[in-house]
C-alpha cells in the first residue's frame, strides 16, 4: 500500500523561510485538530483532551525537527520520538499520515477491529511509532536506551521523548530522569507537554508537579531557561534551535499548554481527557475551531 | 554423572565474559546487584558494555528495551524476584509486547537466596513470566545448561526468561548434548509413572528414579528446560504411556511448571497428577538444602509421592 502524499501538507518541508514555515505549521496544527475531533466523534472512542495539547508539538517535531524517512519507517540513522504520553494517539497517527507514513484514509480506522492503529500507539502495528506507549511512565526510559544505543553504536540520532503529567505522577519517570543524569548520553531530549491537567481533575489538586523545572535542575538536567509556549509553533522552533545549540545532557524543555487546546469549553477541563464526543458538543466545537483556522495567517 | 557443584550465578559470569567476543551486540545491565548475581565482572572488562542503573528495577528494564529497538541485545540481570514483580510493566507492555530481543537473566530465583528470607525468595517468578505473550521461560539445571541457555538466547528474535540459582548445585550435564529452548530431555526410560522436573530439583529427580528402579518401578523422568514453549509433544507421549505424573519445581505449586504440564495433559493426555513445589505459603530464611526440604523439595518426598500416585 503506497502512502497517499498530501501535496499541501509536505510542501512545508520544502519552506526555507522561518515565520512562513511557522504559519504554516500553525495551520497544520489546527487542521489536525479537526481531523482529530471527527475521528473521535465518529468513532465514538478516543482521547481529546491530551491530544489537542501536543498538536503543535507533534506537528513542528515530524515536520521541521526529527530527521526521519516516513518511506524507510526503520531507517537505521532516524532521529526517534518517544510519545510517552500515549493518550495522544489519535493527534500522533494524524501527523504521521499527513507525513507520509501510511495512508491518510486509514485514520478512519482508528481503535476499530483488524486497524493498525490501536487506542493506544503500537510499534510493531504503526508505521512510524517508534515505542508502544499507553501504559504511563515507561517513555523517558526508552528514550534514554535509544540514546545509549547511539553512544554505543557511534551514530549521532537525536532522541526526544514527549511526557505529560500523568507520566510525572510515575515513579519510574524519575528513575529514568536519575539515570540519564548518571549516564548523560548526547542528544537526549525530554520535551514536558505541561498542561497541568491529568484523567481525574488539575494536577494542582491531583498530583502537584511544580516547581517543574527545578525538579529537573536538581535531577542535574540541562533545563531550557524559559518554559515555552507549547502552542506557539514559532515558539517551538525556538525551543528546537535552543536544544540544537546545548553541549550539556541530557537536555528538558517544559512547554506550557492547554488540555483540550482549541475548543474553549474543553480547554483545561478534565472531563475531556477522554470523554464521549456527542453530537451537539461536537457541532460546536468544530465550529470553534474552523473559526480559529479561518483567523490564522 | 559428575559430583562437582558449580554455581549456576558464577557459570552466569563467566557466561557473559565468554560470549562478549562472539556476541559483540551485548550488552548487561544490573540493579546494583553486580557484585551478587556476578556480573560485575563484565562491567569490569567491558565498562563501555555494562550499565548498572542502581535499584530502579523499572527503569532497568525499558532502558535495556529502548537499546533492543536500536538492534543492541541486552542482558538484564537482577534478583527473580524484583525482576518480574518491580519491571512487570515494563516486561509486558514493552519488552513483550514489541517482541524485542531482551534476556532476563533472573537470579537467585527460588528459594536460593535462602538466609534473606521471604522478601527476597522468588517461587511466583515462572507464572508470571509464562503469561506474558512472547516470552520464552527456560530454567537450567546446572551451570552447564545455564551458558548454552544464554548463548541460545542471544541469537533470538524476541525476550527469552533464563531462571538462575544462586548456590553451588551438582553439574548434570558436562557430557550431554547441548540445551535445545523448547526440546525436553529424557533422563530415564521407565513405563510405571512420569516424573516431570526442571531447575534445581532436577538431581533429586535423577536419585528419586534410581531409588524408585531399585524397588522395581520404573520411571520416565523428563527434565522440562523449556517450561514455555513447552515440550507438549514429549509429554503426552510419556502420560499415555504411564498415565500417572509427578511434576517437580522450585516454585509454588501455582502456576509454574506443574501447571504448565497439566494444561498440556489435560487437553491432549490426561494423567493422574501429582505437583511437588511449595504448597503457596510464604517461605522464610534458613539454610537452602534445609528449606529446600522443609518445603517438600526432596527426594524423600519425590519417591513418597511417586509411590502414593502408583497405589490404587
Amino acid at each position: 500500500m503506497q502512502p497517499e502524499m498530501q501535496p499541501a501538507h509536505l510542501a512545508v518541508l520544502r519552506e526555507t523561510d522561518r515565520q512562513r514555515k511557522s504559519a504554516m505549521l500553525q495551520r497544520l496544527a489546527q487542521e489536525f485538530r479537526i481531523t482529530v475531533l471527527d475521528i473521535l466523534h465518529e468513532r465514538g472512542t478516543g482521547h481529546w483532551g491530551g491530544a489537542a495539547s501536543a498538536a503543535e508539538l507533534l506537528v513542528a517535531l515530524y515536520f521541521d525537527a526529527l530527521n526521519v524517512r516516513p518511506e524507510e519507517p526503520k531507517w537505521p540513522e532516524r532521529d526517534r520520538l518517544v510519545v510517552s504520553k500515549g493518550h495522544a494517539s489519535c493527534m500522533l497517527y494524524t501527523v504521521l499520515a499527513h507525513r507520509g507514513y501510511f495512508p491518510v484514509d486509514e485514520l478512519k480506522t482508528f481503535r476499530q477491529i483488524d486497524s493498525r492503529l490501536q487506542g493506544h500507539p503500537c510499534m510493531v502495528k504503526t508505521p512510524g511509532v517508534e515505542m508502544s506507549t499507553g501504559a504511563l511512565g515507561h517513555g523517558t526510559s526508552v528514550a534514554l536506551g535509544m540514546a545509549l544505543a547511539a553512544r554505543r553504536l557511534g551514530k549521532s540520532w537525536w532522541t526526544y521523548v514527549l511526557i505529560g503529567d500523568g507520566d510525572l505522577n510515575e515513579g519510574q519517570t524519575w528513575e529514568a530522569i536519575m539515570a540519564a543524569a548518571k549516564f548523560k548520553p548526547q542528544r537526549l531530549v525530554a520535551l514536558v507537554d505541561y498542561n497541568k491537567v491529568q484523567l481525574d481533575g488539575p494536577s494542582d489538586q491531583i498530583m502537584p508537579m511544580d516547581p517543574l523545572p527545578d525538579k529537573f535542575r536538581a535531577f542535574n538536567w540541562n533545563v531550557a531557561p524559559v518554559v515555552y509556549d507549547g502552542h506557539n509553533v514559532a515558539a517551538v522552533l525556538e525551543s528546537i534551535d535552543w536544544v540544537k545549540s546545548q553541549r550539556e545532557w541530557p537536555v528538558a524543555v517544559i512547554y506550557k499548554t492547554h488540555k483540550g487546546r482549541g475548543v474553549s469549553f474543553m480547554e483545561d477541563n478534565a472531563h475531556w481527557h477522554g470523554a464521549l464526543i456527542d453530537d451537539a458538543t461536537y457541532v460546536k466545537a468544530r465550529q470553534e475551531l474552523l473559526k480559529t483556522l479561518e483567523a490564522l495567517p | 554423572m559428575s559430583v562437582a557443584s558449580v554455581a549456576m550465578r558464577d557459570a552466569f559470569g563467566e557466561a557473559l565474559l565468554k560470549l562478549a567476543p562472539e556476541f559483540p551486540e551485548m550488552v548487561v545491565f544490573d540493579a546494583d546487584v553486580a557484585t551478587s548475581t556476578r556480573t560485575a565482572a563484565f562491567g569490569k572488562e567491558y565498562p563501555d558494555r555494562f550499565f548498572n542503573v542502581g535499584v530502579a528495577e523499572a527503569n532497568m528494564v525499558d532502558t535495556a528495551a529502548g537499546m533492543a529497538t536500536c538492534g543492541l541485545r541486552p542482558v538484564v540481570s537482577t534478583f527473580a524476584l524484583f525482576l518480574t514483580l518491580k519491571g512487570a510493566d515494563q516486561l509486558r507492555n514493552v519488552v513483550c509486547y514489541n517482541n524485542l530481543p531482551v534476556v532476563l537473566a533472573a537470579n537467585y530465583a527460588g528459594l536460593s537466596d535462602s538466609y534473606d528470607g521471604a522478601s527476597h525468595q522468588s517461587i511466583l517468578d515462572l507464572a508470571v513470566a509464562r503469561a506474558m505473550p512472547n516470552m520464552v521461560v527456560v530454567v537450567p539445571a546446572d551451570c552447564v545448561e545455564l551458558g548454552q541457555a544464554l548463548a541460545a538466547a542471544l541469537r533470538r528474535d524476541g525476550p527469552t526468561y533464563i531462571r538462575i540459582c544462586r548456590n553451588p548445585t551438582p553439574v548434570l550435564f558436562a557430557d550431554a548434548p547441548a540445551l535445545e529452548i523448547g526440546v525436553a530431555r529424557k533422563l530415564r526410560d521407565g513405563g510405571d509413572l512420569t516424573i516431570a522436573v526442571c531447575g534445581v530439583p532436577t538431581s533429586m529427580a535423577i536419585e528419586a528414579a534410581d531409588r524408585l528402579a531399585r524397588r522395581g518401578v520404573s520411571a520416565d523422568l523428563l527434565e522440562i528446560s523449556t517450561i514455555k514453549p513447552i515440550d507438549a509433544e514429549t509429554l503426552a507421549i510419556s502420560a499415555r504411556k504411564t498415565g500417572k505424573v509427578v511434576t517437580v519445581e522450585e516454585h509454588n505449586i501455582h502456576g509454574g511448571l506443574g501447571s504448565a504440564v497439566a494444561e498440556v495433559l489435560s487437553q491432549r493426555a490426561p494423567a493422574r497428577m501429582s505437583m511437588i513445589g511449595i504448597e503457596d505459603r510464604f517461605t522464610e530464611s534458613g539454610a537452602y538444602d534445609a528449606l529446600l526440604r522443609k518445603y517438600g523439595i526432596s527426594v524423600d518426598h519425590i519417591e513418597s509421592e511417586a509411590m502414593r500416585l502408583l497405589s490404587p
